[in-house]
Formats: C-alpha cells, sequence, structure tokens
C-alpha cells in the first residue's frame, strides 16, 4: 500500500481535492493506498508502507515548510519517497538544503541533465510554486528550468524531489515512481 | 476562510460551489459577463441568469462586462476580484476548472498578485465520475450550448440524468468528445443544487442553430419553490 502524505494547512481542505486526490487518482490504477494529513505521522507509520508520496499544497501555503518536526521520519524511511512541490521542499530541507523565493505558475520548459528512472529529454510540465530549492550536497540534480532547479534525487537512496505538478500533467512519472523497485 | 466562488452559472462552478461550502464559509459568488463568445476563460450562454442563481442561493453577486478580448479581460476578472475582496474581506477565490491550465494558472496570477488563496477543488477529477456526482447529488442542470459534432440542437435543454451521461460517455468513445465539455463541447445551467434554496424555472427559451453549433437562449426565467 502507497502513502500518500496530505501537504496542505489543514486536513481534508479544499487543497486535498486539488493536490492530493489527483496524485490518488493515478496512484489507484497500481496500487492501494492510503492518504493521510502529515501532522498525524509519527516516525514508525511509514515504515508499513510500500512507497511515499508527498503531494504539493497551494500557492500561499506555507504553512508546512515551519513544521520540520513532523518529517523527521524522512531520514530513517527506508521506501521510495516522491516528493511534489511543497514535498519536494520539504525533503530538501530535511537533508539540509534551503529554499529561495522563485514564482512559476503555469506551463514552462523542463530539460532532464542527468540520466534518471522518472523522465528524460525536455518536456513541459505544470508549475505552481513561490519557492525552490537550493539543494544540499545530498542531492544530484535531475533536472531545471530556465529558472531554477526542477528535481533532484537523494544520492544515496531512492528519494526523489520534483517541483513541478506531474499530477496535472505528465503523469507517467508518478505511474514510473509507483513501478520502481524496492 | 471567507472565499468568493467564480460563477458562471454552470455545472462546474456550481460544483465546486458546494464543495466549498462544505469545507468554508462563502461569502459572495463573482461573475464575468463576456461578450466574446469565443472566450477561452469564460462561459458564455446565460450567464446573465447567474443573477437570479444567486437570489435562488441566497448569496451576494459581484458582476463585470467584459468585451472579452483576451488579456484585457483578465484585467476585468481582476478588478472582479479586488471588488470581491473590499467588498466581502475574501481570503481567497475557489473556481470549477478541471482540466485547463490555461483557465487554472491565469486565476492563480490574480489570486497571488492580489495576496489571495486559489483553489480549484474539481482539478483534474474524471469526467465520468464528476457527471455521476452531479447526478448522484440531484443537481438539476441542462444543457444550454453544443459546440462539437455529433451533438446537435436535440441536445439543448435536455437534463443531465443517468442515461444522459451513459449518452455522453459513449460519444466519449465514438467521437473523442469530453463528457463533461472539458474541450468547449458542451456548455451547461444549472436549475437547482442543493445549495439552492428556491429552484429556477424556465418560462421563455429560444433556440439558436448556427448548423456547426446550437445555443438554448433563456429569455425569461423565475424562482420556483422546491
Amino acid at each position: 500500500m502507497i502513502l500518500i502524505v496530505d501537504m496542505n494547512f489543514k486536513k481534508e481542505s479544499l487543497g486535498t481535492y486539488e493536490f492530493v486526490y489527483p496524485i490518488a487518482s493515478v496512484v489507484k490504477n497500481f496500487e492501494t493506498y492510503l492518504i493521510k494529513h502529515y501532522s498525524e505521522l509519527g516516525d514508525t507509520d511509514v515504515d508499513k508502507y510500500s512507497r511515499v508520496i508527498l503531494s504539493g499544497n497551494a500557492l500561499r501555503d506555507e504553512q508546512v515548510m515551519n513544521r520540520a518536526e513532523c518529517f523527521s521520519w524522512v531520514r530513517g524511511c527506508g521506501k521510495p519517497i516522491l516528493g511534489i512541490c511543497a514535498g519536494m521542499q520539504t525533503i530538501g530541507l530535511v537533508f539540509g538544503s534551503s529554499l529561495k523565493r522563485c514564482v512559476e505558475i503555469g506551463m514552462a520548459r523542463i530539460e532532464t541533465v542527468k540520466r534518471n528512472a522518472l523522465f528524460s529529454a525536455s518536456f513541459d510540465a505544470y508549475q505552481l510554486h513561490s519557492l525552490a530549492l537550493r539543494p544540499s550536497g545530498e542531492f544530484e540534480v535531475l533536472a531545471r528550468s530556465e529558472r531554477c532547479v526542477q528535481a533532484v534525487k537523494h544520492r544515496k537512496r531512492s528519494i526523489y524531489g520534483v517541483l513541478f505538478h506531474p499530477e496535472v500533467r505528465n503523469r507517467e512519472i508518478i505511474e514510473r515512481f509507483v513501478a520502481l523497485p524496492i | 476562510m471567507k472565499l468568493g466562488v467564480l460563477f458562471s452559472g454552470g455545472k462546474d462552478s456550481t460544483l465546486a460551489l458546494l464543495k466549498a461550502m462544505k469545507i468554508e464559509e462563502v461569502v459572495c459568488l463573482i461573475t464575468i459577463i463576456s461578450e466574446n463568445r469565443e472566450s477561452y476563460m469564460f462561459h458564455t450562454p446565460n450567464v446573465g441568469l447567474t443573477k437570479l442563481q444567486a437570489r435562488a442561493m441566497d448569496l451576494p453577486l459581484i458582476r463585470r462586462f467584459t468585451q472579452g478580448k483576451k488579456e484585457e479581460e483578465l484585467e476585468d476578472l481582476k478588478q472582479a476580484i479586488r471588488q470581491a475582496r473590499k467588498e466581502f474581506r475574501i481570503e481567497g477565490v475557489v473556481t470549477g476548472a478541471v482540466e485547463s491550465t490555461y483557465q487554472a494558472s491565469r486565476v492563480q496570477r490574480i489570486c497571488f498578485q492580489l495576496g489571495l488563496w486559489c483553489f480549484n477543488p474539481l482539478w483534474k477529477m474524471d469526467q465520468r465520475e464528476l457527471l455521476n456526482e452531479i447526478v448522484e447529488r440531484g443537481f438539476e442542470v441542462i444543457i444550454v450550448g453544443v459546440f462539437a459534432y455529433p451533438l446537435d440542437k436535440s441536445w439543448l435543454g435536455k437534463k443531465i440524468d443517468a442515461a444522459l451521461t451513459r449518452r455522453l460517455v459513449a460519444l466519449q468513445e465514438e467521437y473523442g468528445i469530453s463528457p463533461s465539455g472539458e474541450g468547449g463541447e458542451i456548455e451547461t445551467m444549472v436549475l437547482d443544487a442543493p445549495v439552492f434554496k428556491k429552484k429556477i424555472s424556465v418560462t421563455h427559451s429560444s433556440i439558436e442553430d448556427d448548423g456547426t453549433s446550437a445555443v438554448f437562449n433563456v429569455s425569461k426565467a423565475r424562482l420556483a419553490e422546491k
């Protein structure tokens, strides 16, 4: 079973409809899933799932960025993790990265800069973010747009982050993540 | 959170309104009436009836007219949202966007510029599920515009029910049209929904058919007890 972590400012918010259910609609074709709000996760809760996806959230929703203590489990989790937008930013913060202001809304061109299991070449993707990641040395950069880093992978573990929204366009990226070997 | 809903009078914005009301406080509706029938941003058939629909729901309505020129219509939308922020102290905006990144990103940008939240509770919803939800929740929705083959004027005024949903889904399989009209194939008008305190009764209407598209124009309607 896949765990989808709702990164919105409150449980079952309007953001859940917009940022979590579209991920679930892709995942449901491959495996069962459970949605939990980030505030409900304990350090051991994630162990029982096959993999974890952290959702994005609304453009003005930066609450989760101040709740790093809710994500201490990420360091100890041995399962594949995919962070989308706010999910990517949060994973980055857990591993010592920082954030910078960078607003992108709408479609933008993404260039793959390192071969990886989720995507290749250049493609257009949907952007909805006001912050971007300055990745720490624990990550390798997989893709960029003109403005910022768009995708990273942890150097030693199966932890991915994408700033764009693959649940909107490029849903096959989520499908490939779901198919990654554990 | 106090929210304003971008309201066209069709099924999507009404369903988005219903979802928003269950979680947050909807304090007003916002309608843009476009003179441009080809507008990519705004629904046009019978949009003038949102005034009556707002009365049926007992919600205040901000209406703004636009010539519908590309980008200028966005400035008109921004002005309307700004007015809602001033008059009703909205903190965010809700839209009925389902698939269009064109529409969604433009509203997102305006809200961000105005310091407002933006929510799209129908975003990426499966179109068949969307139609089913409308039927199951007891919406009374009629088709008021058809803009793609093989849809013709015979569809106008028809109520969306389970049987009609099956017919639309069958057309998707045969002709590739979007069953809920996401590609602009159909436009709808809501006559009744769970948020309506009274329902809309159409008393005078006419059909306009140019051979490639057809519109059901409601010239007179009134509120009726449910």
